[in-house]
Parts: structure tokens; sequence; C-alpha cells
């Protein structure tokens, strides 16, 4: 079991080795962790904690990918439930109040989009780019206009308070991984929603409700894009309804993919999704560490991008298996032909 | 000869496909090409059309080594290939489709008129009058299927090679292309028919071919050979007369059999009018009809598939939910459908994904199987139904027809249902497989579950079944039982003009 989960998320692990070993040829100091103020600080925790967004938007976005679904509206719900963070704190309704109205919002943007495609039978890019479009307005609604700004430390410290030395989104986006990955493969539901994806047709046939394991699914989707929001809002302790989250649905969608999981649906693999996050990261945070001008940041991310998803795509994994095969019989002729040539 | 191939093999890793085959091709002859699943007629079309370069052997065309590359190679040579599913582009008009890739162009564009006056004549030698300039889609698969002959006889002219062309097909769609087939063999075109409808190879061709395991068995005039001498070639052991074998012992005894379940009123407009049907325990009722005559659509109100509008079910503990699947399939229903691929099976979960898939659904997501009972039920399942696998991880669109649908039949099998629905459950599989679903039919019902059988091959129907209903124009018109199961009354029935209910609608 533990092999297979292994060879399965493989590719990302060597990308991810390559690059840190890439980043490290341009800036030495890349791998080091130190401890100041009893924090861990490093390039690598800044990029587990900077890529807490996108890793935590992967999460629901890989399960919507493999219902064959895909959800746009991510990027805007955390401009929503980090608005509705921002003013419920600032209204005094506590932590715990503002958590769960945030997460409620969160929820409820999910079974909106779930409810269109799962039920009217909406297409998920068209559903979904409903409230991508809406939902930066209702933010905008939340915060009137302008940038929400509270001061409260309890909501903060989930933004940039650390456990142990290590920062709370760093934490979060693993915590979440793990529990949703164990939901899935503990339970029946990720043989499921791989089900459906592949054929929901013959799924529902065979009885399982399509219907209500869609909406679901994309509940837990604006359930991790509220979480991501919650973030968002509490490390910069305010909440900007136009740039919060913003284009973050694209990279998620793209740490999926990074993590080799197919935009047609079925299988899949929220750990392959995860790398896939923290892949992009890594990409982001070493293109400025090696000082490259700013205006240059996005080709290279593009054309580093490219060159993952070539490497990995199976059309060119035949061709490596191919060119293997042949150096190795080439290896074994030659040393066939010394053999003769010693006797 | 216009097509003569000596010595072909071809090897996959693993499996040497063709081993030494010989085929000769007459012009103005339709000869068959005959195998069970894998015996390697697809393999041989396959190095014909330039799919797959062979590894040794000769092809001669009119007299000519060739070597096809590609399938367009292939075509230029002369020989065109039409599939099973209609390989053009529905969504353009029969007169594109006709002309795509050489469409009458002026200053760079295409002749929209030309191109359909081209079409039209084309369609004409087929006694095809039809409105060139609607789309594709908007027609019958038999019309889609003549394009498709038409465009590959306009491209290619000497060999014809149909893959399975009737497969979805009803009675009167394969008359119209045996009748388009006809013509071309007297126009002096070599066909070769690959078909599972050993009535149509009899019906249609002049000689046959018999593939087995990658070898050649006989070539035979169609004529001189009786069924039996020819699955007997097929199967490769004396198979005797598994028809009749199959019969069940005592017809006309089922009536004593105590009552399970009773439909009443079933119906939906536009699908199927109102019917009634009771079902008793081990019984085997087979509905027989045309395509579109509406028995499809009384499976799918039976199951759930689509909510009735009328009616409902009972049984001895009162009314049962059938509204859908899932309540159906708590009442111990299962419904294997008619298009496997697309309602049957989930092509990539694992064998034994898909053989679990039912019982796990009905067991809710919070209560997996457990992976060890999950083995234990899929190697079950794949000993007790011979289901062709290398291990029961391999993804079920990797098997062939046969076995995909033995593993849709494992699916229910594990729910342990009282009441099953099989919608064409042998179509598109080879006599082999045929034959084992026919026997798990007789074993699973002696254990008292009730099965409802759709089938477009009446010998099958009358193996099997304990009572024949025939359904005509949407409408259950007739029950048929005991010595009234046989192909001469039900054809009857199915044919039997209805003057009263007139076409109009």
């Amino acid at each position: 079991m533990m092999s297979r989960t292994l060879r399965r998320i493989a590719p990302q692990l060597v990308t991810l080795a390559v690059l840190a070993a890439l980043i490290s040829v341009v800036f030495p100091g890349f791998l080091e962790i130190s401890v100041s103020d009893g924090r861990l600080v490093g390039p690598v925790i800044d990029i587990l904690k900077r890529g807490a967004t996108v890793a935590l938007l992967a999460i629901g976005m890989t399960l919507v990918i493999a219902t064959r679904g895909i959800d746009l509206s991510v990027g805007a719900t955390i401009a929503i439930t980090g608005a509705v963070a921002a003013w419920s704190i600032s209204n005094g309704l506590g932590l715990a109040g503002a958590l769960s109205l945030a997460i409620a919002v969160g929820l409820v943007a999910g079974l909106w989009n779930g409810v269109l495609v799962a039920i009217i039978g909406i297409q998920p890019i068209v559903a979904t780019l409903i409230l991508m479009t809406a939902g930066r307005g209702v933010a905008q609604l939340i915060t009137e206009g302008r940038i929400l700004t509270f001061s409260h430390d309890g909501l903060a410290f989930l933004g940039s308070g650390d456990v142990l030395g290590i920062p709370v989104p760093a934490l979060l986006w693993p915590v979440t991984g793990i529990a949703v990955a164990l939901l899935m493969r503990r339970t029946a539901l990720g043989l499921l929603i791989e089900a459906i994806g592949i054929n929901r047709r013959a799924s529902a046939l065979a009885g399982i409700n399509a219907r209500l394991l869609l909406i679901a699914v994309y509940m837990t989707s604006g359930l991790c894009a509220a979480l991501a929001g919650i973030i968002t809002a509490a490390d910069i302790r305010g909440a900007d309804a136009n740039n919060a989250g913003l284009w973050l649905e694209l990279d998620a969608i793209l740490a999926v993919v990074i993590g080799g999981n197919s935009l047609m649906g079925g299988r899949f693999s929220v750990a392959a999704s995860l790398f896939g996050a923290m892949i992009i990261q890594t990409i982001d945070t070493g293109i400025l560490l090696a000082g490259f001008p700013s205006e240059y940041n996005l080709v290279i991310k593009a054309a580093l991008v490219v060159a993952i998803l070539v490497l990995q795509s199976p059309r060119l994994a035949s061709t490596w298996i191919y060119w293997g095969m042949r150096l190795r019989n080439r290896r074994a002729a030659d040393a066939a032909r010394i053999r003769e040539a010693g006797e | 000869m216009l097509l003569t191939i000596t010595e072909l093999s071809k090897s996959f890793p693993g499996t040497r496909a063709l081993d030494g085959v010989d085929f000769d091709l007459a012009a103005g002859e339709v000869h068959a090409l005959l195998g069970e699943n894998g015996a390697g007629k697809s393999t041989l079309i396959k190095c014909l059309t330039g799919a797959y370069q062979r590894d040794a052997g000769e092809i001669l065309l009119d007299g000519q080594p060739i070597h096809p590359r590609s399938t367009s190679e292939a075509q230029e040579l002369g020989i065109g290939t039409v599939y099973q599913e209609v390989n053009l582009l529905p969504n353009l008009s029969v007169a594109q489709n006709l002309t795509f890739g050489r469409e009458p162009m002026r200053f760079g564009m295409t002749r929209g008129r030309a191109m359909r006056a081209e079409a039209r004549e084309t369609l004409k030698d087929y006694g095809l009058d039809i409105d060139v300039g609607r789309d594709l889609g908007s027609y019958s698969v038999a019309v889609q299927q003549i394009v498709a002959i038409a465009r590959a006889v306009q491209l290619s002219g000497k060999v014809l090679i149909l893959d399975e062309p009737t497969a979805s097909l009803d009675a009167e769609e394969v008359r119209m292309i045996f009748d388009v087939v006809r013509a071309l063999r007297d126009r002096g075109l070599g066909i070769i028919f690959v078909s599972h409808f050993l009535d149509q190879v009899f019906e249609l061709t002049d000689r046959l071919t018999v593939l087995r395991n990658g070898r050649r068995i006989a070539t035979e005039r169609t004529a001189g050979i009786n069924r039996m001498q020819l699955i007997e070639h097929m199967l490769g052991h004396e198979l005797e007369e598994v028809e009749k074998k199959a019969r069940r012992s005592a017809p006309g005894v089922p009536s004593d059999r105590p009552e399970m379940l009773r439909f009443a009123g079933l119906g939906r407009r536009g699908e199927v009018e109102p019917f009634d049907l009771t079902v008793r325990v081990g019984e085997v009722i087979g509905l027989a009809g045309l395509l579109g005559s509406g028995r499809t659509e009384s499976a799918e109100l039976m199951f759930g598939a689509k909510t009735a509008q009328t009616g409902g079910a009972s049984d001895a503990d009162g009314t049962v939910a059938i509204d859908n699947p899932r309540n159906a399939i708590a009442a111990g229903f299962g419904f294997a459908p008619e298009d496997r691929k697309t309602e049957g099976i989930v092509a990539d979960l694992s064998v034994r994904e898909n053989i679990v898939l039912a019982l796990q659904a009905s067991r809710g997501w919070a209560r997996p199987i457990p992976r060890a009972e999950q083995n234990r039920l899929a190697d079950m399942f794949i000993a007790r139904l011979d289901i062709r696998t290398s291990d029961a991880e391999k993804a079920v669109g990797d098997l062939s027809g046969g076995n995909q649908q033995k593993v849709v039949l494992a699916r229910w099998l594990a729910m342990n249902p009282r009441f099953l629905i099989l919608d064409e459950p042998t179509r598109g599989i080879d006599v082999g497989a045929h034959a084992e679903i026919l026997r798990l039919i007789q074993e699973i019902t002696a254990e008292g579950m009730s099965i409802v059988v759709i089938s477009s091959e009446l010998e099958e129907l009358i193996a099997v079944s304990d009572r024949v209903i025939v359904v005509r124009d949407r409408r259950h018109v007739a029950e048929l039982t005991g010595s009234d199961i046989e192909s001469e009354t039900i054809v009857l029935w199915i044919a039997a003009p209805d003057a009263q209910d007139g076409r109009a609608a």
C-alpha cells in the first residue's frame, strides 16, 4: 500500500528535488533552516507557509476534478470568506463566531456550485464561473468596497502565528490534506468519487447517489477555500475583496495537474496535488531568491511549468522506457563483445 | 484473386496474435471472417488497413505486394474499412462527410451546392434519397453506416472491410445494409464481413474463414457448411447443440411457482404504454421485440433508471419503491444495461472495484468493504464466471466485451438480488462467452432468482425463457408460454400490423 502511494507521487518528489538542487546552485542557502526567537526560519519554511493557500485549494480541487468537474470559484470564495471573517471579528462576533461563519459561508458557496452542477445539470466550468464572477462583487459588498482591517490577535495567529516553531498555515494544509486523504481512503468515498468521475451514468445505475456525492465534493472545495480565505485574511489582518485569492483557482488547478491527476476525472491522489502545490510555490520563491528582476517571474514560471508537464507526460514516459531499454541492450551487447574479445 | 494473404504473422509482447494465416478474397464476393474474441480477426484487419505492421507474411493486392503503413495509405491502395461505431463526424452535414478532405473548391472556398449535388449523386447509387444538407448525426445509425460505406467505397473502391457493421441495428436496418452490400458485390468489390451474427453470415456471405487462437482453422463455401459445423470450427470442440441443451426441461410449469413481484400499470409517456407483469420465483421472462419497440424502456421503468409516470411494483410485503435505481437495488433488483460501455462498466476501475461497486454503494460510503473481503469476492466471481483477466486489479476497460459483461453480472450477483434484468446480455460477445452466460442464467434461476432477459436473438430467448413477452410499438402485445414459445409465433407477433393503432403518432 505504502509503496504504491510512493510510486504514485515519485515524479512530484523527483521534480521537487531537482528544483531544490537548481535553486541551491544560484542560492546556496536554500535548504538551510535556522531557529530564531524559537521559530524555524528559512526559505523552505517560507515555501511551506506561503504555499498554504494553493495547497488548501488543491485539496478540494483534486476531488472536484476527480468527478470530472472543475471549480473556478475558489479564488472568489477566498475573497468572500476572508471578508466574512474580517467583518465578523470587527463586529465583535468573537473568534469562534468568525471562523464558523466564514466556514459556513464557504460551505454555502460549495452548495451553490454543487446544486448547479448536480441537480440543474450545468457544466461545471460554467456553473462555477458564475460564482467566480459574482463572488468578488459579494465580497466587495461585505467590505463596502474598501480594505476591511481588524486587530484581533486570535485571528491573526492563524495567519502569522506558530506552533512548536512552525507557522500555523504550514501546519494547516498538511493536517487538512491528511484528514481528507484518510477520509477518502479509509471509507469508500474515494472509490465512489472515482466511479462517478469515470462513468456517472453507470455509477448511478449501480446505486451510487451521484448527486449527493457531487454536492458534497463541491462543498468540500468550498470548505477548503474558506480555510484558505481565513488564513489569507489573518495573515494581512484585513480583507481585500479585490485581490485576496486572485487567480489562485488557476494555480490550484495547475497544482492538481502537476500532481498527475487527469482533468478527465477518475483516479486521484490528494498527496500528489499537495506536492504539486509545493512545486508551484518552490518555483515562485525560487525565482525571487535567484534574484531575477521581477518582470521575468511569470515567464520563467511558465517555462518551468511547461518543462515539468512535458517531462511528466505519459507519452514521454514510454519514450524514456524505450531509450532506457536500448541503452541497456547496447551495454549488454558491448559487455558480450568484450567478453568474446577476452576469450 | 483480388487479395491474397499468405503466412501472415503478428506478435505482441506475450501473445502471438496471428500465426501464419492465409486468406484470400475474390472480386465480387462477400467473405465472412469469423472467430471468437481474441481469435485474431481484428489483428488481421488492422494489418490490412495499415494500423499494425505485420511481422512476416505477404499481402498481394491485384497481384502486387503491398505494405500499407497507415489507414490513409491503405485507402489509397484501395482498401476501405467501416467500423461498428461510425467514425464520421456527426456534427457535419452528410454532404460534408462524403466529400471531406476533397471538397469541391473555388477561389479557396468550398462550394456548398456542388458538394451537395455530388453527395446526392453518390448516395443515389445506394438507394438513399435523403437531405444531404442535414447533419449526419440526425440520421439513424443505419443511414450513417451507409454513408460511411459510401465514403469508404469512394476513397478505396477495391476491398471493403465491414467490421461488425450490423451490431447496433435492428432487423429492418440490417436488411438495408445487406442490400447495399449485395449491390457493391455485384459491382465487383471484394467485401470482408466481420460479424458475430451467424444468421447474417449465412444470409449474406459467399465464403467464410474461421480463425481461432491466431490460426486459420477453415475456409469454406458458406452454402456447404451448417451452423453446428461452423460453431464447432469456432469453438474447437464438439458443441452439443448448446441451445437445445439449454432449453428448459419442462416448459409450461411456471404457473405453479409462487409469485414474487407484480408490476401494475407501469408506464411513461413516449417510452412505453402502461403494462402489467407478474414475476414468479425462479422464472426467466424474455422480452422480445425490435430495437425501439419499448423493451429497453420497460426494463428501465422496472429498475427506476427512468421514473414511471404511472403504476408501481408490489410484492408479498406491500408496495416496492422503484422510483430510482437506489430504491430498486434496496428492493433486491439488479440491472445489466444494454450499452455496456456507457452504462455498465466503469472502465478505468479495476475488475475488483467494478465487482464490489453496487455492494459498496448499498452499504453506504461510511462502511467500506474490507479489502480482504473485496479480494475474496473478486476472486470468487473471477473463478465462478470464468472471467478472463490477468488479475483482479486489471482495469475493466482492458477486458474483452464478453468478460466485461461477466464483470457487470458479477457486480449484481455479489448483491444476491432476487430479481435481475439483463438487457441484451450477449450482444457483441463471442460464441463461447455467449453459451456461458446462457448457462449462468439457468444456474442462478435454479437458486430461486428471477430474471427478465431482453434479446434480439430469438433463439436465445426461446432457449432460456419460461415466458416470452412480445413488445411492439411501445406496448406489451402478447405473452407466450409453453409450446407457443417458438420463433414463428414470436416473429408473427412482432411483425403483426396494428391497424387501429394509427402510425400518425
